[in-house]
């Protein structure tokens, strides 16, 4: 490869760890969360109950997951009250943070799809199948359409976020087919392909983040351009330089 | 050229989108036909709603007590996610308390449920008379034993066995009113493959036509016959000479014989000895 690799001044100057403090706090935070719910299957300490669609943690406090809230809204049926309080404190949540740190700080897929852009640029695997980044948008746009038209949580059917939450802690079965196919996707069909453009989950905290007050800011410090390279790639970087 | 390139671009993203929400629209029609076998937890809404209202969160199944409920799976012939159970497997042990409906963060499970005797997760039904062993004239009387609507949701009906001529068969009977689907007379069915299953109540039940009335019941409303009775006209049924049919109702042509062992019978009272043995059959 002739390229330097992306970060490597920021390494050379500060050393590793602080360098990649952000990733190792999100791995933490990813692993963290996915390791309590896990406490609860695997070491009978039940911390929290559920899924990241809906779990109740130390039986006092409701998260729901307002997308798949919102699709089975558009079907016609709205939560019970721990439900609906577990919509507004995660709408609350996100809606100050930025929607779209639920992309890189909780989600799973991230550590599936971080892996296979990792080892994309490791192989040096060029030329990326085009697709608008808008097109999250419009799979948000079909599924909540769809919920309303087939009366069924329609992402819910397919949605890999969830399969491979639920399966990790309920039992995986063929989710593990679906998840792999992400890694694949994103390795060999589109660079950054599933969470970049199209995962509607995704889409939909981001537009959640449009209105919050708290941004990724990037002091132009050197001209390596790492970030133009990098920036839009990455959830939770989607704030530079404007909305994502 | 960038006004065209708009709608041409524009039209590229519909396709494509819809190209993936015509599959899961069809995905999703699939996913509404639920397994006979596979049984919703109590207090469950119909499946058209029920898979709009669960948002698939497990919380059901966690609160089980005893481990009945479980997550589709993606393999799952049931939508991924949703919660159900097996009852040959492990039936419900409907808890007074519901726990599961409790749990549930939405109206998927109805929290106006609070009775589990009247929850309807499904019918048991009877289904296979050949290899049921009281229908082959044996008390196993298991599935009637465990019911938990026992004498309600399942009775034990005597009648005579013909095979034999001087036994009685004692026939399960499920109740649809009282019978809760628990599953427990599935699971606890002797048989290599159980006789008697729970299914969906849209499976399991027949339907009279709207316009039937059943004589007897109108008759007990109304509190007399609803026809003049002493108006009725018998006339006597045709027979070859010396001919009878037991049990053929026929008062007006004198040859009636009722049915042998038949209660209330004066022709002849079922045997209650063996051959050769008390009095003479």
């Amino acid at each position: 490869m002739s390229a330097k690799r992306i970060g490597a001044e920021a390494v050379a100057e500060k050393g590793w760890l602080r360098a990649h403090r952000w990733l190792i706090l999100r791995r933490i935070s990813q692993l963290g969360i996915l390791g309590l719910f896990l406490l609860g299957p695997l070491a009978g300490i039940w911390v929290v109950k559920g899924n990241l669609n809906y779990s109740f943690t130390l039986d006092l406090l409701p998260l729901t997951d307002p997308y798949v809230a919102l699709q089975s809204a558009m079907t016609g049926h709205l939560p019970e009250k721990l439900g609906l309080i577990g919509v507004g404190i995660v709408l609350a949540f996100y809606l100050v943070v930025g929607g779209r740190v639920y992309c890189s700080w909780v989600c799973p897929v991230n550590l599936v799809t971080d892996a296979a852009g990792w080892l994309r640029d490791r192989l040096g695997i060029k030329g990326s199948t085009h697709l608008s980044r808008k097109t999250r948008y419009w799979i948000l746009g079909m599924t909540l359409l769809g919920s309303a038209l087939s009366g069924v949580v329609l992402w819910e059917l397919i949605n890999p976020v969830s399969m491979l939450h639920r399966g990790l802690i309920f039992g995986l079965g063929a989710a593990w087919t679906v998840v792999l196919a992400v890694f694949l996707f994103d390795l060999f069909v589109m660079s950054r392909g599933w969470c970049g453009h199209l995962c509607p989950v995704g889409a939909f905290y981001s537009l959640l983040g449009r209105w919050s007050p708290l941004r990724v800011s990037a002091p132009a410090r050197t001209a390596c351009n790492d970030c133009m390279r990098t920036a839009f790639q990455q959830p939770g970087f989607d704030g530079v330089g404007g909305a994502g | 050229m960038a006004r065209r390139q708009f709608f041409f671009d524009s039209a590229k993203m519909a396709c494509g989108v819809g190209l993936l929400g015509l599959g899961l629209g069809l995905y999703a029609k699939q996913s509404k036909a639920l397994p006979a076998l596979a049984l919703r937890p109590p207090g469950a809404l119909p499946e058209d709603d029920f898979l709009g209202a669960c948002i698939r969160c497990g919380l059901c199944v966690r609160d089980c007590p005893y481990n009945t409920l479980k997550l589709a799976k993606p393999e799952t012939p049931v939508a991924t996610g949703t919660p159900y159970f097996t009852a040959r497997n492990i039936p419900c042990e409907m808890c007074e308390d519901i726990p599961c409906i409790k749990a549930c963060p939405t109206g998927a499970l109805d929290h106006g449920l609070t009775d589990i005797n009247r929850s309807k997760m499904g019918v048991a039904v009877l289904i296979d008379h050949e290899t049921c062993l009281n229908f082959l004239g044996l008390r196993c009387d298991v599935c009637y034993r465990v019911c938990p609507v026992i004498d309600k949701a399942i009775t034990l009906e005597m009648v005579p066995n013909p095979r034999t001529g001087r036994h009685a068969m004692f026939l399960p009977t499920v109740h649809s009113a009282d019978c809760t689907g628990c599953g427990k007379c599935e699971k606890s069915c002797v048989l290599d493959e159980a006789a008697i299953r729970v299914l969906p109540p849209g499976l399991a039940k027949g339907e009279l036509g709207k316009h039937y009335r059943l004589g007897w019941e109108e008759q007990e409303k109304a509190g007399h016959s609803l026809i003049d009775e002493s108006k009725m006209l018998d006339l006597p049924d045709r027979m070859p000479d010396g001919a009878s049919l037991p049990g053929h109702y026929d008062p007006a042509s004198g040859q009636t014989a009722p049915l042998r062992g038949m209660p209330g019978s004066e022709a002849g009272v079922m045997p209650s000895h063996p051959p050769g043995l008390g009095d003479k059959p």
